[in-house]
């Protein structure tokens, strides 16, 4: 009913086929947490997490931002959430109006079939 | 809802697509059962979009509409429960082709969108595409989040038109 962007879509799967990232977003979802922190707890260097949270964030299920020199994450999950009820709303905006417009339209054929000829002569 | 709406046709589901297509722009499609000019005279005649602009059970209703179609024309849409609860939407055409392509600028506010639909007719179809391009993304969210007071009442209205639909449909 409700497309959207499948690109993201397809990130968002990537990002969540794997167990050490699905662990981060658990992580993250009790606390936001610095990428140092976050290797400690997976027992993963520093640059591994890195890439890991890399992909997090491309799918846009985790936000980052640098303070200082510690890049903190936290979950961008509400966003997305926010992002596809903002297009529910858009959609069944359009979709009432146009089941108006399709009535509208419906009855310009009908009409142009009754008067079409004497318009047209 | 959910359940109620497993039990509509397929489709009444896919008819109306929207997709985002990048932070500030976002797309409605819709095939027509009719051709452009007609579909497209639906967009353009101010009688007539008064009849579906606004849906009749939003309890709300289109006050006045002023349209005047060609490049530089503008237009003018107030709809409200009544005078003192009026909101007026206005602009002006920057592009009129007539059925193929209608652009016009959304002026109520500095983050309106520039609006583009386009007609393209097959086989006697219409397959009708509104893109509207905001100047940011804050912007276009901001144009969904103004519509949080109207949520309940368009998914009321989802399927109180299936059933308006069904009943007028009959010739």
């Amino acid at each position: 009913m409700v497309q959207c962007n499948p690109a993201r879509f397809d990130a968002s799967f990537a990002a969540l086929s794997d167990v050490t990232r699905r662990g981060v977003l658990e992580q993250l979802g009790r606390a936001d947490a610095s990428i140092t922190e976050l290797a400690e707890t997976f027992h993963m260097t520093l640059t591994g997490m890195k890439k890991h949270v890399g992909v997090l964030e491309q799918a846009g299920l985790v936000i980052t931002q640098k303070v200082g020199r510690v890049r903190t994450c936290k979950l961008g999950l509400r966003r997305l959430e926010q992002e596809a009820a903002w297009i529910q709303r858009y959609h069944q905006l359009w979709h009432a109006r146009f089941d108006e417009l399709d009535k509208v339209v419906e009855e310009l054929k009908r009409k142009e079939k009754v008067g079409g000829r004497k318009k047209r002569e | 809802m959910d359940a109620k709406k497993e039990s509509e046709p397929n489709a009444m589901k896919t008819r109306t697509m929207v997709e985002r297509k990048s932070e500030r722009e976002i797309v409605v499609t819709r095939t027509f059962n009719a051709p452009a000019r007609i579909v497209f005279e639906a967009w353009t005649k101010p009688e007539l979009i008064m009849r579906w602009w606004v849906p009749k059970s939003m309890g709300m209703s289109l006050l006045s509409c002023e349209m005047d179609v060609r490049v530089g024309g503008k237009y003018r849409l107030v709809f409200g429960e009544d005078a003192s609860k009026s909101m007026a939407f206005f602009g002006k055409y920057l592009e009129v082709t007539p059925y193929s392509r209608l652009v016009w600028t959304n002026e109520e506010s500095d983050d309106g969108a520039v609006t583009t639909v386009t007609f393209e007719e097959q086989d006697g179809k219409t397959l009708l595409a509104m893109h509207e391009l905001y100047p940011s993304k804050e912007a276009l969210d901001a144009a969904g989040g103004s519509a949080d007071a109207t949520v309940e009442t368009f998914a009321q209205l989802d399927e109180l038109l299936v059933s308006l639909h069904a009943s007028t449909r009959a010739p």
